[in-house]
């Protein structure tokens, strides 16, 4: 007997119980939909925490200086030295106070960070105006500001800030760019002014270097130049590797990154696995409906045997039947899987991410339970004896 | 010879005491004979249909059908037998409820592997040949008795069996009815096919040209009708 004439037979099986194939359907339903729901915002989620983490720079590294004794920073110029690595492609030191910024008759405190040129790309910050700080600003000290989105608005209105002075803690300071606006779960520089380095320390009054953002050169250098800031440092800070004292402190982007998909990836297939159980026991009501219907269909098989049905064409009859009601059943969740994942993304405001390979894995298990659980039924229709099947009332 | 039965037993467990349905029943049937198997409820005469249909396997004793040892063959095999050499005619009809006259007919036709315009084609040639032309597409449930017992015939015949067994093909028709089916089964054996008749009743057993008489699970008179 060919296939299609056996499909054709399962899906008559189906059709003429529409409302009992359909709730046997709805186990499968819930379980596919609920797998591809769960995942896909789960994934989601992970791809916005790895964005905003990436954002903050490519191949970051933060480096806190805590110094010992009475040696607690270090100069602008060692600092500068670790720029000459082969694994590192970017130095920015950053000397950070509060000053009181005024224009015209607007004033407000904001945190200053006194920095050079290399901050933009290591960081990652984009401008929407003027330009950024240029090695020549930090060696001529020239009194140059950035301003961050929020302090322009606040300080100038609608007027175009670039070229206008700011008075940055009684120093009149020329505005030569703006920030694009960036705000991400790490915090925002919209409120925040950037000037040269070597301006901040006499602004500020504060000599040396305590945070510095380095970037590597790429994302395979970053243990290496993680090694060598690390034994700079303590070459010196005189600390030894193995001292619990620590006197500086390299916070891996890469590595935070790791750690973060590492949980979310675990909460997700946590979350799927969940949402798999009641696959399961979709499967189950498979299992029953498909044990009701041998049974009811016994005088049916009997008929069929009687005929020349083998023990195949019964089989197979069954086997579909329950594959039928699985795949279709799969398809549905899919779609409202989909759906759902979308809407309930765009109500808490992530992306929900559904990838192919979420959908074939759930597609694929659908049927599969469809097949674990029709195999008992079938074969149990399947091994009916004909006079036996006969005479069933 | 186109069936011989040697000493066929068959017993059915029936809590501690053992039932002989079939006690020791031998009986040989010849190509394109017209057989009728007589006997009242109870004597085994429908345990000899299961048995010569192969629906039932005997507890013992040897079924030799066209030199094919019966009880050698699996189920599989059993079921190609049932799907080509017999067709099967039942006292309550046993059509599919949910299929139309001419799939019903389609049925051993789809289990032989016929290709679909082929079982369609031979279906309504079938359903003609038994005056149901005209009512292909009707359910069993809108048909009369003796329509449906009709359209069982159609699907008896639609693979060509050499043999049709019939179950009191009668028992649950009206005279009229009842009369026109057997003259279906006697042209059927005219045109050239063998005839295996189960009845109890001796006036429907009498148009056979050959009663076997059974009680008791034995076989107590086999005669030549004199017609």
């Amino acid at each position: 007997m060919d296939t299609l004439q056996t499909i054709k037979i399962a899906l008559r099986g189906i059709l003429d119980n529409k409302l009992r194939s359909f709730l046997t359907m709805l186990g499968i339903i819930i379980g596919v939909t609920s797998v591809i729901a769960l995942v896909s915002i789960g994934q989601g989620a992970t791809s916005q925490v790895t964005e905003q983490i990436q954002s903050l720079g490519s191949n970051l590294l933060t480096v806190n200086i805590m110094g010992r004794g009475a040696n607690t920073t270090l100069s602008y110029k060692d600092a500068m030295e670790f720029a000459e690595s082969p694994y590192i492609s970017g130095v920015a030191p950053v000397v950070t106070g509060n000053a009181t910024v005024k224009h015209a008759n607007k004033n407000s405190s904001v945190q200053i960070q006194g920095t050079n040129a290399d901050f933009l790309t290591v960081r990652n910050y984009k401008l929407s105006q003027g330009r950024f700080i240029t090695p020549a600003d930090v060696n001529m000290r020239q009194k140059v500001a950035i301003l961050g989105s929020q302090i322009a608005e606040d300080l100038f209105g609608l007027v175009n800030p670039i070229g206008q002075e700011v008075k940055i803690g009684g120093q009149i300071f020329k505005v030569v760019g703006i920030l694009e606006s960036s705000s991400s779960m790490m915090g925002s520089n919209d409120e925040e002014i950037y000037i040269p380095i070597t301006v901040a320390e006499r602004l500020l009054q504060s000599r040396g270097v305590r945070v510095l953002y380095i970037q590597a050169a790429s994302k395979d250098t970053v243990s290496q130049a993680t090694e060598e800031i690390s034994s700079k440092l303590s070459r010196m800070f005189k600390t030894s590797s193995d001292s619990d004292f620590q006197s500086y402190r390299i916070l891996d982007q890469t590595e935070m990154l790791d750690t973060i998909n590492q949980t979310t990836g675990t909460l997700t297939m946590m979350l799927g696995g969940i949402a798999a159980i009641s696959l399961l026991v979709g499967g189950i009501g498979i299992m029953n409906i498909m044990l009701v219907s041998v049974t009811e269909r016994t005088r049916e098989i009997g008929i069929r045997k009687a005929l020349g049905a083998r023990k195949r064409d019964i089989m197979s009859q069954f086997l579909i039947e329950s594959l039928v009601i699985s795949g279709i059943g799969g398809i549905i969740g899919i779609i409202i899987g989909v759906l759902l994942s979308r809407g309930i993304a765009q109500l808490i405001g992530i992306n929900a991410k559904t990838t192919y390979s979420v959908t074939a894995i759930a597609f694929g298990f659908s049927m599969l339970v469809g097949v674990f659980f029709g195999i008992y039924p079938a074969n149990k229709a399947s091994s009916l004896k004909p006079i036996e099947a006969l005479r069933y009332e | 010879m186109l069936i011989s039965l040697e000493n066929i037993y068959k017993i059915y467990k029936r809590g501690d005491t053992a039932v002989h349905a079939l006690d020791g029943v031998t009986l040989q049937i010849e190509n394109r004979e017209f057989v009728a198997i007589v006997g009242p409820s109870g004597s085994g005469k429908s345990t000899m249909m299961n048995i010569l249909g192969c629906l039932d396997t005997p507890s013992d004793g040897t079924y030799i059908f066209e030199d094919k040892d019966i009880s050698k063959l699996n189920d599989d095999q059993l079921a190609v037998i049932r799907n080509r050499h017999i067709g099967f005619v039942f006292q309550s009809f046993n059509l599919l409820p949910k299929l139309d006259a001419v799939e019903n007919v389609e049925l051993p036709l789809t289990y032989a592997g016929k290709k679909g315009s082929v079982r369609r084609e031979r279906a309504v040639e079938m359903l003609n040949a038994v005056g149901l032309g005209n009512r292909i597409h009707h359910k069993p449930s809108e048909l009369s008795g003796g329509q449906q017992q009709r359209v069982a015939i159609a699907r008896a015949l639609s693979t060509d069996p050499p043999i049709i067994l019939a179950d009191e093909p009668t028992g649950n028709l009206d005279t009229k009815s009842g009369r026109e089916i057997m003259e279906i089964l006697k042209e059927l054996h005219l045109s050239g096919k063998t005839i295996i008749l189960i009845t109890h009743d001796i006036s429907v057993a009498n148009q056979a040209e050959r009663n076997v008489h059974i009680q008791d699970g034995k076989i107590v008179n086999d005669v030549k009708v004199v017609g």
